[in-house]
């Protein structure tokens, strides 16, 4: 019989070899980064080319986009649009500027959000590496929390705002975001750090036993680096979470400043100004990138631990 | 006609630090019908040289022939049956599925099928877990999947890469014993690739003993002990005498008796 | 049942049963106001008040995970499928799909509701697609890759033809890894259809009632129907489970 903590439990995989990074290889990284913008461009433009402007409709349900410029905005279109100031108002910033400081807001929530969850996650994995009990007990919660929406919860922290008072600290809005994004980097932390301290083979747990080596000195000199593998991609996925999560709080709770509320905006504002949205969403995509490419240079420093690496 | 002749084979692999002499100069003759061996420290080419044989890899130089045929020839004709160190049955597939495997490939029909898996089976003693998986089976009993299937299309030569390399002793003898009956039954050639010195012995004719870097032929030993070989013949002089043979040839000097101290 | 087992089964459960006892004490206990937090009990009596409405949101929402789920997935194998025989396409889709991982798709929903119209149910499909995409195509790829050697060797000392290679070991063999990238996309899906909803567009679904009823100030009636959101999160999860378990039984996994 199976039961509810196997069904649960995270899976088993074998870690998948990572190759040596050559410095070319960054260089065709970005080749090849910039080749798919470019084809991504023109497929825009071959799909404004081919579908009819009033888009495509199978009985009830529409299947293709409408292609005329208020929806589908020529490419250069978007581009000159990025460039241009935001609104007529005299002295308004560019959109350019709007999308980089509202990158800028939403990736020190994301992080503030990311950091928490991530301490969070690791000290939860260990006390569960720790205490069996507790293992048994908690990981098909945190399973279950990764599989349910709980996401849905951010309009609900909305209330929050200005109403908690902690002694001096007052509750602000963007506590709530970096609290939902926090909550959402939390998960996979936790699991892949749990992952990642169990996956010493017995050989060497034994070792240490036989060593007669205490759990915290197991856990530094063992379990800790065997977990980088498991971690790293962990943490990545973290980020890209919290990123989403930020986000999604910023957009049910009204939050100002960050891309959230700037895709609602310029979302908005799409009737007379078709290109805007696509410049929130650009700047979107860009955040989640950049949000995990500075996680991944934790790794750099951590190279000899990244024999491999699990995802 | 001889199963397998070998002139002057030579395998160069390319690598990043240059290239690595795998086999070289190699002369064999396998007759129809004869069990031989190939036996050596690792990295001498044994499995190398059966991966030629196999079509499986493709000589650098020499002539290599297979019933008078081309490798690529005799392996697109089906002129010898394989069989791994790793069981290499697909998990997906029952037992019987796994017997027919290459007798489906090679589009043979259902009813037919059915018949020669059966057959197979009871050759290796598995008609009991005919529907069962191969996660299902011990390891000894993988392996006797994958020796029926390499016998599935009565295959005038048997390759063999260490089948019972991960076997544990007890099951290794049994196996050999039931290798050494099957071989008498189907008369087929074998070409049996292993590093251990009793095991080349037990079932072979001739006992081919390789030098590594490069790999090379160092000694052909002949073993006649005859053709009714059963567990009583591990213990007999006979069978130590050949085992000495082959060790001698493989250390390259006589090997000392005991009770003299040399230091 | 074993000690073993009984703890595995019974250590969830009360954790489970005190959580909720702590939080129900601590709602009506400290005097928490709905808005902030509202009691267990609160939540179950609003749910059973708006059991109609919670089936016919999860229903709506479901659907749109469902179709986003299966067009996705169907793009992300035919995708892996051509990077699997093509080197070309492979260094131009799997950045791609390492990137779309990372990315908040859920940003495209507003522009998506201008191209395809605020009444279609459209956008949030294609928002799930998308979203489902790179999980399916990264494990798809990894199966389609992972045939053992000795398997590659068996089949050429066969002399089977490529199509004959394809059939009895690149697909079977590939199976599990997709059905494991449909797992873990059923979840993420679940949570982009979701979310899409907060976006503006359609109101019929889970998450538009979220964001109404707490824009009402029902904060009760709004965990009503985050509990209906998390068990659809539960039915999504756990029947892609059961299909990548018996797709893994049949391998001996």
């Amino acid at each position: 019989m199976t039961d509810l903590a196997t069904t649960l439990a995270p899976e088993r995989t074998a870690p998948v070899p990572v190759r040596p990074r050559e410095r070319s290889a960054v260089g065709r990284r970005i080749l090849v980064g910039v080749l798919a913008i470019l084809l991504l461009a023109a497929l825009w433009e071959l799909i404004k080319v081919v579908v009819p402007d009033a888009g495509g409709h199978l009985g009830e349900a529409s299947v293709l986009p409408r292609t005329d410029d208020l929806a589908m905005p020529h490419v250069w279109t978007i581009v000159d649009r990025v460039l241009e100031p935001e609104t007529s108002a005299t002295g308004s910033p560019t959109v350019l500027s709007a999308m980089l400081s509202a990158c800028w807001f939403t990736l020190r929530v994301a992080l503030a959000g990311w950091l928490v969850g991530s301490v969070g996650g690791l000290v939860l994995a260990a006390f569960m590496q720790r205490w069996q009990l507790a293992e048994s007990a908690l990981v098909p919660w945190v399973v279950l929390s990764q599989t349910v929406p709980l996401i849905a919860l951010a309009p609900l922290v909305v209330g929050w705002g200005g109403r908690i008072h902690l002694g001096e600290l007052e509750w602000q809005r963007w506590m709530s975001v970096a609290l939902i994004a926090s909550y959402l980097a939390f998960f996979p932390v936790t699991i892949g750090a749990l992952r990642g301290f169990q996956s010493p083979p017995a050989a060497q747990v034994e070792l240490f036993r036989a060593q007669a080596a205490s759990w915290t000195r197991t856990m530094r000199s063992l379990r800790l680096p065997a977990s980088v593998p498991y971690l790293l991609p962990a943490l990545r996925l973290g980020a890209a979470t919290a990123v989403v999560g930020a986000i999604v709080a910023e957009v049910s709770t009204g939050t100002k400043g960050g891309i959230g509320r700037l895709i609602i905006g310029y979302a908005q504002s799409a009737s007379g100004d078709p290109a805007k949205p696509w410049a929130a969403i650009i700047a979107a995509a860009l955040l989640g990138l950049v949000a995990a490419m500075l996680v991944s240079l934790l790794g750099l420093g951590l190279g000899r631990y990244r024999y491999a690496e699990v995802t | 006609m001889s199963a397998v002749e070998a002139r002057g084979i030579g395998k160069v692999f390319a690598s990043r630090s240059g290239d690595v002499s795998a086999l070289e100069g190699i002369d064999l003759t396998v007759a129809a019908g004869e069990f031989v061996s190939l036996i050596g420290p690792s990295g001498c080419g044994k499995s190398t040289l059966l991966r030629l044989i196999a079509d499986l890899d493709v000589p650098t130089s020499g002539e290599l022939t297979v019933f008078g045929k081309t490798p690529q020839q005799a392996r697109e004709a089906q002129d010898y049956g394989i069989a791994f160190q790793q069981a290499g049955l697909l998990p997906w597939r029952t037992v019987t599925a796994n017997v027919e495997l290459p007798l489906e490939l090679h589009g043979i029909g259902k009813a037919e099928r059915a018949t020669r898996a059966a057959e197979l089976l009871s050759l290796v003693g598995l008609d009991e877990f005919a529907g069962h998986f191969p996660h299902q089976l011990s390891g000894g009993m993988q392996q006797r999947v994958a020796i029926a299937r390499s016998l599935a299309e009565r295959p005038s030569l048997l390759l063999m890469d260490e089948p019972f390399g991960a076997l544990d002793e007890m099951t290794r003898e049994r196996m050999q014993t039931e290798l050494v009956r099957i071989c008498a039954e189907s008369g087929a050639a074998v070409v049996f690739v292993t590093h251990s010195i009793p095991e080349a012995v037990f079932l072979s004719q001739r006992v081919v003993v390789m030098s590594p870097r490069p790999g090379r032929i160092s000694a052909v030993i002949p073993v006649n002990l005859g053709d009714e070989r059963g567990e009583g013949l591990r213990e007999d002089a006979s069978f130590f005498a050949a085992v000495t043979a082959v060790r001698e040839a493989l250390h390259g000097t006589p090997v000392t008796a005991r009770g003299v101290d040399l230091r | 049942m074993t000690a073993a087992s009984v703890r595995r089964w019974a250590a969830p459960v009360v954790v489970g049963v005190v959580a909720l006892a702590i939080w129900q004490a601590f709602v009506v206990g400290a005097g928490i106001k709905p808005y902030l937090l509202p009691s267990p009990t609160a939540i179950v009596e609003q749910l059973l008040l708006v059991v109609p409405l919670v089936w016919s949101a999860a229903l709506a929402t479901g659907m749109n995970v469902l179709v986003g789920l299966v067009v996705g997935a169907v793009v992300a194998i035919g995708a892996a499928i051509v990077a699997a025989r093509s080197r070309m396409a492979d260094t131009l889709l799997s950045p791609t799909a390492a990137a779309l991982s990372v990315m908040p798709i859920v940003a495209l929903a507003p522009a998506l509701n201008t191209m395809f119209g605020t009444t279609s149910t459209t956008p949030r499909r294609v928002v799930v697609s998308v979203v489902v995409f790179a999980p399916v195509f990264v494990n798809t790829l990894r199966g389609l890759r992972q045939v053992q050697p000795v398997h590659r060797d068996l089949l050429k000392a066969y002399a089977a033809t490529p199509r004959q290679i394809t059939r009895t070991v690149t697909i079977p063999g590939a199976l599990p890894y997709l059905f494991t990238g449909l797992r873990i996309a059923s979840s993420t899906a679940v949570i982009a259809a979701i979310v899409a909803e907060y976006f503006g567009g359609l109101q019929n679904g889970l998450g538009s009632r979220i964001t109404s009823a707490a824009s009402n100030s029902a904060y009760a009636r709004a965990w009503a129907f985050v509990l209906g959101a998390i068990l659809l999160g539960l039915v999504f999860y756990l029947a892609t489970l059961a299909l990548e378990r018996a797709v893994a039984r049949r391998q001996g996994g």
